[in-house]
């Protein structure tokens, strides 16, 4: 790698659990003495930077509306927007993406709308429905549940000879205590599958810091015992993240002599916020801590970067935010005009509705026009 | 990264109880339901030293539903633990210590990540005395909350207690009340056998009522009669015995008489209890937000023909969630039991 390694977010904390990772942006966002930019024309870059802004935008506005009570539970991604947004902005169309239901930005970046994004959190499991030709399964909730079905993906696609792609699976750090992480990296190692397992290691599982969640002194380090690559990449460097998904996902594909198609990154980071807008972090840790991360924030890192290309200018930065703003107050629009409808809950259960499962959709009709629509939204309890 | 102990959090003022709670003349406390689980939980690790509590985010936190609130500060990280995220561990490491002599209390953050923990609870903890010929058993508990009505994100609001009833070797129990819930925690705590407690999370913080402030137990395998009757009887639990007694007030201004029975205890069943209620109205209705097809509502039916076959006026009439996923929260509410849907359903029930 001709990245730099650099130091732990603890420098100079004489932390013990400091260990080194990737880095090409300083946490200043000066590239790093030796370190080499990834190949990226400027529009890209800029298309990165305008990602970034809209994920932590729309962080802000999606807990706005949930405190406002138009949207339920949110998990806020705010810190690790780039990781997000620059992981899968090294993808290509045909790579798969397997996120969870805190990688809203992961999603929007490879082909998942905004109004989708927020149509469950309105309630409407249409925004499950991924439309044909975008690459993302619906976001998986039981923790670390998707990490043996990303390997069959991957698995699956190498025995259909389908070459041309990977696929790319997030995790947090509590998931790699359950045992569907073990099992799904354990076949990918066995397997040898083209996928590259991202962990996005935010620090805490709700309240659980990831120091009492592994004894390991890293996650990365994890990798060994599956045979599969490891890599430790400053997670708020979205620089970085981008070039070390880029290199896994390469040789996932095109594995080179005795290299491995597997790869667990390890992408170190923070939760800024809550756990989701049901959590109170203030009762488990400390916000001096979260001040040593903010201040690696990839938001601002990115823009020094630019500016100091001269990428970035006021009139282009004044133009990010306006276009931002906008495309999410459509999103909002959009997702606050849909409706489900009740007859819903019976479609989809299976290919062919069962007899008895069209006798409930009848009973449901039936009571709805014997009574209306009222006696339903009666709050229970 | 390391967690610091220091400065983020300071015992609260008074264990258990909010801010809210008052104390009546006969020192029982006015407890919303999920204050008095945890108060049920602090009574049992004051009376007994091997009683633990362990799971994801029940220490420092205090539980994600603060059921587990100053225990920690309380009996210590020994006694407290936050455990790694990770279900079967968890359950897995409870059978262990009970093995070891411990009464652990184990918490799932919601019954629909319990699954990992399927196979310890199933496999080892319900078969261990069987496997064992009486040997080892496992007094363990496993508090999960379960069901909908709450607006929450996928998987939060399923109600699979069937799942744990069809097993042989656990017991599975429901509070629909604060003193109940105090009660059969107590009760469960001290059973010799693993003990399911689902705890109906939409009614966590509905209702306050006085909780005695010592230690009692709710037999396990007790119903209660909720509200008495003569027509029909309606037999339920959790959370949908609020709305079944909200549509017997509603038919009483009918002239239909009917009787609430909260079961409780659904493994075991209080089959004395639904017995003689049936007897005595011919007639039943069984409530619950779980799927029909092989829901606990099939169970309810069958017992009542083979306790009191001759009495029945009625076919059984189950008002129940559809044999369909749970739906996300715009339209939880058509899929979950509401007055309107008991009304009707007992209305039928009564002019078969």
């Amino acid at each position: 790698m001709n990245t730099q390694y650099g130091p732990g977010p603890h420098e100079g904390s004489n932390d013990e659990s400091e260990t080194e990772y990737v880095q090409i942006l300083d946490a200043d966002g000066n590239v790093r003495p030796g370190a080499e930019v990834p190949e990226l024309d400027d529009e890209e870059l800029l298309a990165m930077y305008e990602a970034i802004v809209l994920a932590r935008r729309f962080d802000q506005r999606a807990i706005s509306l949930q405190r406002q009570g138009r949207i339920a539970t949110y998990a806020p991604m705010t810190g690790q927007e780039g990781a997000q947004v620059a992981t899968s902005f090294a993808l290509s169309g045909e790579d798969w993406l397997f996120p969870t239901y805190r990688e809203h930005a992961a999603k929007y970046v490879h082909g998942v709308s905004l109004s989708s994004l927020l149509q469950p959190l309105y309630g409407h499991r249409d925004g499950y429905a991924i439309p044909d030709g975008v690459n993302v399964m619906p976001e998986y909730i039981p923790i670390a549940t998707q990490v043996p079905q990303a390997m069959g993906k991957a698995w699956g696609d190498l025995l259909t000879g389908r070459t041309d792609r990977a696929v790319l699976c997030h995790l947090g750090d509590g998931a790699t205590s359950e045992g569907d992480f073990h099992e799904g990296l354990n076949f990918a190692g066995v397997f040898d599958v083209p996928a590259v397992f991202v962990c996005n290691n935010n620090q805490y599982a709700i309240s659980t810091p990831s120091d009492r969640q592994t004894a390991s002194e890293t996650i990365a380090v994890k990798a060994t015992a599956y045979g599969v690559e490891g890599v430790r990449v400053d997670g708020l460097d979205p620089l970085a993240v981008y070039e070390v998904t880029r290199r896994a996902l390469t040789r996932a594909k095109n594995p080179i002599d005795d290299e491995r198609r597997p790869t667990l990154i390890e992408a170190v980071q923070y939760r800024y916020g809550a756990h989701t807008t049901s959590d109170d972090p203030s009762v488990y840790r400390d916000e001096e801590e979260a001040e040593l991360w903010r201040e690696r924030d990839p938001v601002d890192r990115m823009a020094t970067f630019l500016e100091s290309r001269g990428i970035l200018t006021e009139e282009r930065a004044a133009a990010i935010e306006d276009r931002v703003e906008a495309q999410i107050q459509e999103a909002i629009d959009s997702a606050e005009a849909d409706e489900t409808e009740p007859d819903a809950i019976f479609e989809h259960v299976y290919e062919e509705p069962s007899e008895r499962l069209d006798q409930q959709r009848a009973e449901l009709d039936r009571l709805r026009e014997k009574y209306g629509d009222d006696p339903f939204s009666e709050v229970l309890q | 990264m390391s967690a610091t102990d220091d400065g983020t959090r300071g015992p609260p003022t008074d264990a258990a109880v909010s801010d809210e709670a008052v104390t009546d003349s006969d020192g029982a406390e006015e407890l919303t339901l999920v204050e008095a689980v945890c108060d049920g939980l602090h009574t049992e690790m004051a009376r007994d030293d091997s009683v633990m509590v362990l799971g994801e985010d029940v220490g420092k936190n205090g539980g994600v539903f603060r059921a587990t609130e100053a225990l920690y500060e309380e009996y210590g990280a020994d006694r407290v633990v936050d455990t790694p995220l990770a279900e079967s561990g968890i359950v897995g490491a409870s059978i262990g210590l009970s093995l070891a002599g411990m009464r652990p209390v184990a918490e799932m953050q919601f019954m629909g990540f319990s699954y990992p923990a399927f196979d310890q609870l199933v496999s080892h903890a319900a078969r261990l005395r069987a496997r064992s010929r009486g040997q080892y058993s496992v007094p363990m508990v496993v508090r999960m909350p379960y069901g909908g009505g709450i607006k929450a994100p996928e998987h939060h609001s399923e109600s699979k207690e069937a799942f744990f009833a069809h097993e042989p070797g656990l017991k599975v129990v429901t509070p629909s009340t604060p003193r109940d819930a105090k009660g059969l925690i107590a009760a469960s705590v001290r059973d010799p056998d693993p003990v399911v407690v689902l705890e109906p999370k939409l009614i966590y913080r509905a209702f306050r009522e006085p909780v005695p402030e010592e230690s009692y137990e709710i037999p396990l395998g007790t119903a209660a009669v909720r509200r008495e009757g003569e027509d029909v009887s309606v037999f339920t639990w959790g959370a949908m015995t609020q709305p079944s007694l909200i549509a017997a007030e509603e038919l009483a201004a009918e002239g239909i008489d009917v009787e609430v029975v909260d079961l409780r205890s659904l493994s075991p069943l209080d089959t004395e209890t639904i017995a003689d209620s049936f007897k005595k109205t011919g007639r039943a209705a069984v409530v619950h937000e779980a799927p029909r097809t092989a829901g606990l509502g099939a169970e309810i039916a069958a017992t009542i023909q083979e306790e009191a076959l001759v009495y029945q006026e009625a076919p059984v009439k189950r008002i129940t969630g559809y044999d369909a996923p749970m739906p996300l929260h715009a339209v939880e509410n058509y899929y979950l039991p509401q007055a309107v849907r008991i009304r009707d359903g007992i209305r039928e029930t009564v002019e078969f």
